[in-house]
């Protein structure tokens, strides 16, 4: 069998999709055995004008990480989408928007203000905001042009599958890439993991009345290490999200923070959530329930830390 | 043209469907901006039909049930409640002003309150204008 021709690209993200990815180990060696890298800004110094010089359709597999926040990313995911026959979205960002994708809560101007304009260490020599184009005495500069809006990868292109996890566990790598290696790939639009059912199924703290009083956050308490977190009044994604990553955070008594994305069928992974919270309170005193919830400080950030550009309304407008 | 608001109300079928049509078969004056969806309880409504409603187009949601105590199902608006207080400190956070969401509870025959809860979200919603998120640079029509 001819060797598959892979390219792994790196858009709106941390860099560490690209650590999750080298944690496969020696499997690497497997996975050189039937592939060939022809892309991948991070490891092999191939340019951006060689992937325009391939042919369409020529790469097998595209591994694309991070989500879409400028012009750069958005040309460079159309591009590789037309050169790959089947395009992977690896990673919470490229999958949902990620980390990136809480920028939703603001526009590009409001990021530029405080970015460049009101944080303590930056000069106050006027207003000096990066410009997309620059005439330079040696010529005409042009830098990605940063959007109000950041988009998850198949927002712009199709996508064919979805790796989830901020990073994804190696397990789930692994599992994609072992598939991949023996042809054998999911139906599309898989998200290929190790449980399509909630975190929770893999967790093994007791779930008992989930009937909660007051909310708390991480740093007030030691919680209790056999019963369940959101039962403790941590705020617990591991209800709304999708399983396969072994219930790692609960395990070490860190409520799960969503980052594999909502369960199998579910469009929004934060109303989902919301829901959930809801029922667990314990009060029938309008007052006493509108304490109780004041003390979930962020709901956005709670409810979509993952996944707001994925969500419904998909970003907050702006007065 | 004048900007006419688009109201979602959800409303359950026991108390406030019944008060809503009273309304109606007494001829209240009500604004002619809500399309009502009816649900068997208000503890049925997902937060997601309220936010899918904004991404629909829908400029105010209007979420009735019956009056605490009074659930047809004995607790499901103490539900409604909860989701919607929390629901409403979420949609705050994303921008969708506080009076575009709103909660009324509605007995069968409280024709009136159904009626002020339409008439007032009508007007505050006409008075803070269009629901408009930002823009969106790309836009594929994906994932819709
Ligand atoms: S809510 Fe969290 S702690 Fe509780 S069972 Fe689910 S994953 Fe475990
Ligand atoms: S427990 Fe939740 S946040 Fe932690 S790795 Fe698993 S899915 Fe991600
Ligand atoms: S039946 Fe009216 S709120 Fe439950």
């Amino acid at each position: 069998m001819a060797k598959l021709k892979l390219a792994l690209y790196w858009a709106a993200s941390c860099g560490g999709c690209e650590i999750a990815q080298l944690l496969i180990g020696d499997r690497i060696l497997k996975l050189a055995e039937a592939a060939d890298i022809v892309f991948w800004p991070v490891a092999i110094d191939a340019k951006y004008k060689d992937v325009e010089a391939m042919e369409d359709n020529s790469i097998d597999v595209c591994l694309f990480n991070g989500a879409i926040r400028n012009s750069e990313q958005e040309h460079m995911a159309r591009m590789l989408r037309a050169k790959s026959k089947v395009m992977i979205a690896y990673g919470a960002c490229a999958c949902r928007g990620g980390i990136p994708g809480l920028g939703n809560l603001h526009n590009r101007q409001q990021i530029f203000d405080t970015v460049y304009r009101d944080t303590a260490s930056t000069e106050k020599n006027g207003n000096i905001f990066p410009q997309p184009s620059y005439k330079a005495p040696e010529g005409e500069l042009e830098i990605p042009v940063f959007y109000d809006t950041v988009s998850t990868l198949n927002q712009v292109v199709d996508v064919e599958y979805y790796i989830p996890g901020c990073p994804p566990e190696e397990k789930t790598t692994w599992l994609a890439l072992e598939a991949l290696i023996q042809g054998k790939l999911p139906p599309r639009g898989t998200v290929i993991s190790h449980n399509v059912k909630a975190v929770c199924d893999d967790c093994s703290r007791k779930r008992d009345i989930k009937k909660i009083k007051k909310i708390h956050r991480t740093y007030e308490f030691i919680p209790e290490p056999e019963i369940c977190l959101l039962e403790q009044g941590l705020l617990c994604v591991g209800v709304a999200t999708r399983g396969g990553c072994g219930a790692l955070c609960p395990q070490v008594s860190m409520p799960c923070t969503g980052c594999y994305g909502p369960v199998e069928g579910v469009i929004d992974q934060g109303a989902h959530f919301l829901s959930a919270v809801a029922s667990v309170i314990d009060s029938k005193d309008e007052e006493e329930i509108r304490t109780i919830l004041s003390d979930v400080r962020d709901p956005v950030g709670t409810c979509y830390r993952y996944s707001l550009p994925d969500s419904l309304v998909r970003r907050a407008s702006i007065k | 043209m004048s900007f006419e608001p688009k109201i979602v109300a959800f409303l359950c079928n026991w108390c406030s469907y019944a008060g809503a049509d009273l309304a109606g078969v007494s001829r209240y004056k009500c604004a002619p901006n809500v399309m009502s969806i009816r649900l068997m309880c208000s503890g049925g409504l997902e937060p997601s039909f309220v936010l899918k409603a904004f991404k629909e187009g829908a400029d105010g949601v209007l979420v009735c049930g019956c009056n605490l105590g009074d659930c047809h199902y004995t607790d499901g608006n103490y539900k409604t409640l909860m989701r919607m207080t929390l629901l409403k400190k979420l949609t705050e956070q994303l921008g969708i002003e506080e009076p575009r969401v709103r909660l009324q509870w509605v007995c069968a025959s409280c024709a009136e309150d159904f009626t002020n809860a339409v008439n007032r979200i009508t007007e505050d919603v006409r008075a803070l204008g269009p629901y408009k998120k930002e823009k969106v640079e790309v836009e594929s029509g994906k994932n819709t």
